[in-house]
């Protein structure tokens, strides 16, 4: 990993208030992020994992402040994201971007594609003219696999997979640094999705981009990142090199979540490690080690102290008391 | 399409009708009272031998006039109030849809009856009665039509607001004002549209049920509504007067209210026109 | 020999539409045996919901029809049957699970209800006895005290407990066949293993054949003893699970197996994923030949023009291609 971290989250959280009764009052709190923090190198993948409710959502919409933190920092290429207002804020927009999961929720279905990749450059006052607009438009639509008639066409159009596109064009349009990317090919076909993550892929090369990958499926993940993340209940359980995580997971959550992954090979037989129950209500979180309910291994002390996250590979990063 | 076609045609002919049928208003000739339709009178007289076409075409202006300016009063104070309410949480959102109710629960004729015998003379000394009158009733009819298309509107804005699209622009950059303006009223002016038109047709007729009521303009202004008022009374021999006076009212609110539904159709891009 | 229960012969379900004809399924031929897994994948659009659905007439008739073919269960064809027929059918020989629990429960009725609701529908039970049914039922899909959870209603579960819900109530005539439309599709993947575990445990305990429909190849790899996999209306391949991965045959399979990303084999395969061009083709006017042809790798002339037969290319394995 090269020195300075492009992105540099550090202990962010998200609460949530429940207003309830007669009177509107705070009752309860969503602990949706409870104290996050991780690195990411210029053009890494950061893959970002967990079941739903573990909060990943939510974290990569509060490095963009698209949802306001209760806490903690943010700092892209050195500067300090949380402090931030107004114009700065504005043209810190440029340096980061986001592409959703649902490619027919994500664009507005009254403008043309033109109008649609092309809102950034006015946002920011990238063009000067009609004409440049389109060109750069243009160059957008072949940048991400579509032709340049398809920019005076509405979203309707066109199918879930080349909406992602169109997503995609949208976000390079500003030219950002890093790209978060929220889920984008779960909504997709098979077949569809593998277009689109080599898609990812080569813009990353050709643009140097640096990514936060955050998805359930844990095969896409594995396959497109540098380092993975593991959540759970609104924590960082794991770290680790993709492969690294893979080959040896240490936290006792990240093995029940591989083994539970469905090989598409009927020959590999697998032990699988069930866990028992559902995921706890993030209102009212196990205390402790968020995940001593159904672990495996879990001791009496895990429900008193909070696991830290500690290097206990080389690069390999555990919030666990017992493993590692 | 068809709609279309009728109604501009009826504006036409109350906008230009006057000029070429040149047969006064308020003619009064005894001799022929109640005749039925005939070429001097295509839609027959009235009790007071007035030509009945005449008084249409003059009092459809008014008719049509308080209609639109009805609809536009309670369009833009809904739309504002709704966007304002459906872009804020909390407080102001609770106090404006508060006020909606207290307005909800405000009867309307009544209440334009006191404002009316309240401010009637007033307004008469500073613009005339027509325009006093005209005033009162726009304004008390648009007032209290403004809530369905606030909450309407609201409703849109609260669901849209949810949308990807929405924070896609956020995260653009895009101010709150470029996202209402450009984003979010777009997409949500479309039931507010067909709630529009419909407006229209409800304010017509509320007008002219004031007036068939004797509440609304003077007696010898002839909104159709007054038409019909005056009709009722010899419905069984001369029922052409009223059919006349109710078909045009008739009429005119239908075809509104099918341009409403085609507009709103229209203006979805998901259509291939 | 094992017994035939389900046999679809030549299905074609079409859809009448402002457009034209939506042929949703057509032309599919299917059977499913005592005692075993079939999986029926297949992306959007290719029919398989569709075919899921009108095994048990599910669809509505207008605006879809059943254009030709024959549904046998056991002999019976289910087609031209009538309504009441073909309730005593439901539930009792032929169940059905759906994709979305959240949805698939009313909110309005305890679980207990839901689930004595059906037994009530085909057993003459009282109210008491129908509870106590139910409560056996939840007690067999492992939902931990069954006796107080069966007064609670169905915002009350989660995700992963609604959908043992809904097994439980599709399983409690103790029907011969269930059907299962991606029923882990909406959930996380610790709890879809759980699912799955819990699908089989009920398939040997009753003697069961499921019909699994899914995307999931993982999912088809291990739990299906055969495969169907559909595009664009047909069925293209059909093979016994090792012999579906390990030797594929039709091009649509094949890349459907190369696009997906391992988790155990990565190493090899930190190379691109190897993706299908192009679309699904639209059901309305269906090109006339092969309907893969357009994306096909091995397109040919011949490919184009007509309509390739499926054929046997090995024990049990049928493929739909001129290769």
């Amino acid at each position: 990993m090269s020195a300075e971290p492009l992105l540099s989250v550090k202990n962010l959280k998200k609460h949530f208030a429940i207003k309830g009764g007669v009177f509107a009052r705070n009752v309860e709190k969503v602990y949706a992020v409870d104290g996050v923090s991780f690195d990411i190198g210029k053009s890494e993948t950061l893959g970002l994992v967990g079941e739903s409710g573990c909060g990943k959502s939510t974290t990569g919409r509060c490095i963009l402040r698209l949802i306001e933190p209760s806490s903690g920092e943010v700092w892209l290429s050195g500067q300090d994201v949380m402090r931030m207002d107004g114009s700065a804020l504005r043209s810190l927009r440029r340096d980061m971007q986001i592409i959703f999961q649902d490619p027919y929720a994500s664009l507005n279905p009254r403008l043309t594609v033109a109008a649609i990749i092309g809102e950034a450059l006015q946002i920011h006052n990238l063009v000067k003219s009609k004409k440049e607009l389109e060109e750069r438009v243009v160059k957008l639509l072949e940048t991400v696999g579509l032709q340049p008639d398809h920019m005076r066409r509405f979203p309707h159009e066109f199918s879930g997979g080349q909406r992602q596109r169109i997503g995609i064009a949208r976000a390079l349009a500003v030219e950002p640094k890093l790209l978060i990317c929220d889920e984008p090919v779960s909504a997709l076909d098979v077949s569809i999705q593998a277009q689109v993550i080599n898609l990812l892929e080569d813009l990353q090369e050709q643009f140097g981009l640096t990514y936060l990958f955050i998805a359930h499926d844990l095969s896409v993940v594995e396959h497109i990142s540098t380092r993975v993340a593991v959540m759970y209940l609104g924590r960082v359980v794991e770290i680790a090199p993709s492969r690294a995580l893979y080959d040896t997971p240490l936290h006792p959550y990240t093995e029940a979540l591989l083994s539970a992954v469905p090989i598409p090979d009927p020959t590999v037989k697998r032990k699988r490690i069930m866990l028992q129950g559902d995921v706890p209500n993030p209102i009212r979180p196990p205390s402790g080690c968020h995940f001593h309910t159904r672990c495996p291994i879990a001791r009496a002390d895990c429900a008193q102290r909070d696991p830290e996250l500690l290097e206990k590979r080389p690069g390999h990063w555990v919030a666990c008391h017992y493993r590692g | 399409m068809a709609s279309a076609v009728i109604l501009l045609l009826i504006v036409l002919a109350v906008l230009i009708g006057p000029y070429v049928w040149r047969v006064p208003i308020n003619e009064i000739d005894f001799a022929s009272k109640l005749d039925g339709p005939s070429w001097t009178h295509p839609l027959g007289t009235d009790d007071l031998g007035q030509d009945i076409l005449a008084r249409l075409l003059y009092g459809g202006r008014i008719s049509l006039a308080v209609g639109l300016c009805a609809m536009l009063v309670a369009a833009i104070v809904g739309v504002m109030v709704g966007a304002i309410a459906g872009m804020s949480r909390g407080g102001i959102d609770a106090a404006l849809m508060w006020l909606a109710d207290l307005f909800l629960s405000l009867p309307q004729l009544p209440l334009l009856l006191l404002i009316s015998y309240l401010f009637r003379d007033a307004l008469t000394k500073l613009i005339g009665t027509q325009g006093g009158i005209f005033l009162i009733v726009v304004l008390v009819i648009g007032g209290l039509r403004w809530m369905q298309v606030a909450r309407l509107v609201r409703a849109q804005i609260l669901s849209i607001r949810e949308k990807e699209f929405i924070e896609a622009a956020r995260a653009l950059g895009a101010s709150s004002i470029r996202q209402v303006v450009r984003h979010i009223l777009p997409n949500a002016l479309g039931p507010v549209i067909v709630a529009g038109t419909i407006d229209v047709a409800n304010a017509i007729i509320a007008e002219s049920t004031l007036s068939f009521l004797g509440l609304g303009f003077p007696p010898d202004i002839p909104t159709w509504g007054r038409v019909l008022f005056d009709a009722k009374d010899t419905i069984d021999i001369a029922p052409h007067w009223a059919i006349f006076a109710g078909s045009a009212i008739f009429l005119t609110v239908l075809t509104i209210n099918f341009i409403g539904d085609g507009l709103r159709d229209a203006l979805d891009p998901r259509r291939v026109l | 020999m094992a017994e035939t229960l389900l046999e679809i012969r030549g299905l074609k379900t079409w859809f009448k539409t402002d457009d034209g004809m939506v042929r949703a399924v057509d032309g599919v031929d299917l059977h499913i045996d005592r005692g075993e897994t079939v999986g029926v994948v297949g992306e959007s659009g290719c029919g398989k919901t569709v075919t899921a659905r009108s095994v048990l007439k599910l669809i509505d008739m207008p605006p879809g029809r059943f254009e030709d073919g024959s549904i046998l269960w056991r002999g019976r064809d289910l087609i031209p049957l009538a309504a009441d027929e073909m309730d005593k059918i439901r539930a009792r020989e032929i169940a059905i699970v759906f994709q979305e629990p959240m949805t698939s429960l009313n909110p309005v009725y305890t679980v207990g209800d839901q689930i004595a609701e059906v037994l009530r529908q085909h057993q003459q039970l009282n109210r008491k006895q129908a509870i106590d049914a139910a409560v056996e039922m939840l007690r067999l899909v492992n939902i931990p005290n069954p006796g107080k959870r069966v007064h609670d209603y169905p915002h009350q579960f989660s995700g992963g407990m609604r959908q043992r819900v809904m097994i439980a109530m599709a399983l409690s005539c103790k029907p011969k066949l269930l059907i299962a439309d991606e029923p882990t599709t909406a959930l996380d993947v610790t709890i879809q293993a759980q699912i799955l575990e819990l699908m089989q445990e009920m398939k040997e305990k009753l003697g069961m054949s499921i019909m699994l429909i899914t995307h999931a190849m993982g999912v088809v790899a291990e739990t299906c003893q055969r495969v169907v996999v559909m595009y664009a209306g047909k069925v293209v391949e059909e093979a016994p699970v090792e012999a579906l991965f390990g030797n594929p045959r039709h091009p649509y399979t094949q890349g459907l197996i190369r696009s997906i990303p391992r988790v155990d084999r990565a190493a090899e395969q930190k190379q691109r994923l190897e993706a299908i061009a192009g679309t699904v083709p639209s059901l309305l006017e269906p090109p006339p030949g092969c309907r893969f042809a357009a994306r096909c790798k091995f397109a040919m002339d011949v490919c184009t023009k007509a309509m390739p037969p499926l054929k046997e290319v090995g024990p049990g394995h049928f493929v739909r291609c001129v290769l």
